[in-house]
């Protein structure tokens, strides 16, 4: 019956090398393992047939448990340990034969029947063993398999995420550097259409210098020609003229100078620097420019502007140029709605562009109205949009209104509120936190 | 000769009195100023049959220069008929030729010459 053990022992070896064959462990242990095999072939025939058969039951007993601790010891193989140990039972039937056949024999000869009985089932255990122990390397097998190509896909899928992600970032920054020059350029255009109306208004104050200067020389000749008469009344009144004509002068200069500067400020990339404004005189400013803007494209252009500037407001705190564009860009709209309307109003229409100033509670009141074309009901909703325009291509950016907005109310806490009637009327209501 | 001077600055007023001074001073001019076109049509209402010339700026906030002289054509000439000399910007063909149309009788430029004014009412005045 000794067969089995060793045949037990040479599959287990023939196992191992099948399972190591494809790992990077096979190179160190190929020539062992295969020297070990024809080892027990060898032995098997060495003790099998030249011993006593309880001799010979032990000593293939020990040889297997050799084997068996020293597979089961060493961690390389620690993947075959289920399969390992289903061989012990049959190492213990084998020293319990042997022992039975050298100290029992005649209980073992009555009952060898059932010992070697007991052996064959022993082995047939082994093979039990190895068939699961198969089935369930192969299901892990499977489960690693899996687990790699999950693992594969999850990195791969990071990988797209992370770039998705990259690209995005790379994205938003474009469109913030983009934003940033629609704004200066939306800053551009306004002051585009504000050349012309600029031009009117300094070339005014230009010419009351140039006439007062001029006047003034030809008073002081007069009044040379007085003192030589000895008319020394008439020389003072001319004086007193002539003061009066430098004032106006120095007033008229520092007109165009306040102009100049506004358009600077106006172009000027934005600060934030907030300080205590006079509104009505920024509306009438703006009001002015655009008006004037408006006519120089449109000659024959002819509107009504009525100012109701509440008097002793108090000076409140703001971006004058950001509020000043917001103006503007209420203004243009407001003008270019009268001008739409007069083309299809009749004689009678009279296009008038309103201006509004008041306190009301804890709030400083802009009202800008005009009685032009108003807004549908159905695009009311819109207007703030960015790029949300009504005017052909090319002429409007769409970005007034969405500008003023963030201007009013990120910029200053306040609030633009519309009122309007399709063809009637449209008023916007600044209020700013005094 | 009396002379309405249209135009929504107000400091046009003295820049006028003071150029003539001396035809002021002698009796030769009288001038009456107005600063919008309404303004000018009151004044015209309750002295026109006074007023030989009038001198109006063409961009002024409501009622234009150019709707002034449709006014005065309408409604003020009697004759003899006022004579009208409108003042436009410089290189604005459309209200000039608009201007011509509504029966202005001269122009003038901004910046106003003086000197050449004096010349034109010295013609008309003749």
């Amino acid at each position: 019956m000794t067969f089995f053990y060793y045949l037990a022992a040479f599959l287990l070896i023939r196992r191992l090398i099948k399972r190591l064959k494809y790992s990077i462990l096979y190179p160190k242990w190929r020539s062992l393992l295969t020297t070990s095999n024809w080892v027990i072939i060898v032995l098997y025939f060495a003790v099998a047939f030249t011993v006593d058969d309880g001799v010979n039951e032990l000593i293939a007993s020990a040889i297997l448990l050799t084997l068996l601790l020293y597979v089961d010891k060493e961690p390389d193989f620690k993947s075959q340990k289920a399969y390992v140990q289903a061989n012990f039972p049959l190492v213990g039937v084998g020293f319990l034969n042997g022992l039975a056949i050298l100290f029992a024999s005649k209980f073992y000869d009555k009952y060898d029947t059932y010992f070697n009985l007991v052996t064959v089932a022993a082995f047939v255990w082994i093979f039990g063993k190895w068939a699961t122990s198969n089935k369930q390397e192969e299901e892990l097998r499977i489960v690693a398999e899996r687990k790699a190509e999950l693992e594969a896909l999850v990195n791969e899928r990071t990988a797209e995420l992370v770039k998705q992600k990259e690209n995005l970032q790379e994205i938003v920054e474009e469109l913030k550097a983009t934003q940033d020059q629609l704004i200066q350029s939306e800053k551009m255009a306004s002051l585009g259409e504000l050349t012309a109306g600029i031009a009117h208004e300094i070339q005014n104050p230009l010419n009351f210098v140039n006439n007062f200067s001029e006047v003034s020389m030809e008073l002081i000749e007069e009044m040379t020609e007085e003192l030589e008469k000895g008319d020394k009344d008439e020389a003072i009144a001319i004086a007193a003229d002539i003061k009066q004509n430098l004032e106006k002068i120095r007033h008229h200069g520092q007109r165009a100078d306040g102009i100049v500067k506004g358009m600077l400020q106006h172009s000027r990339a934005s600060s934030t620097t907030k300080e205590p404004t006079d509104i009505n005189k920024l509306a009438d400013e703006y009001l002015r420019l655009s008006y004037h803007g408006l006519r120089a494209k449109d000659k024959s252009f002819n509107a009504n502007l009525a100012t109701h500037f509440g008097e002793n407001l108090p000076m409140v705190n703001m971006v004058p140029q950001d509020v000043g564009r917001v103006l503007l860009n209420l203004f243009n709209n407001a003008f270019y709605a009268v001008q739409q309307k007069q083309k299809t109003a009749g004689p009678d229409f009279k296009p008038t562009v309103e201006v509004n100033t008041t306190t009301k509670g804890k709030n400083l009141e802009i009202k800008v109205k005009d009685n032009g074309t108003g807004i549908p009901d159905e695009i009311k909703e819109k207007i703030m949009q960015p790029f949300f325009t009504t005017k052909p291509t090319g002429e409007g950016t769409g970005l007034g209104l969405s500008l003023s907005y963030d201007i009013i109310v990120k910029g200053h806490q306040g609030k633009i509120d519309i009122a309007t009637k399709e063809g009637e009327y449209t008023e916007f209501t600044i209020s700013l936190p005094l | 000769m009396k002379i309405l001077v249209v135009d929504d600055e107000a400091d046009v007023q003295p820049l006028f009195l003071q150029r003539f001074r001396k035809e002021i001073k002698n009796n030769e001019i009288e001038f009456s100023f107005a600063l919008s076109g309404e303004d000018a049509l009151h004044v015209l209402h309750n002295a026109h049959s006074e007023i030989v010339l009038i001198l109006s700026d063409i961009n002024m906030p409501g009622m234009s220069g150019l709707e002034l002289l449709t006014h005065i054509r309408e409604d003020f000439n009697a004759p003899p008929p006022p004579v009208v000399m409108m003042i436009t910007a410089y290189g604005d063909e459309e209200n000039h030729r608009q201007a011509m149309e509504k029966g202005a009788n001269d122009f003038l430029t901004k910046p106003l010459d003086f000197i050449l004014l004096k010349e034109k009412l010295k013609t008309f005045s003749e």
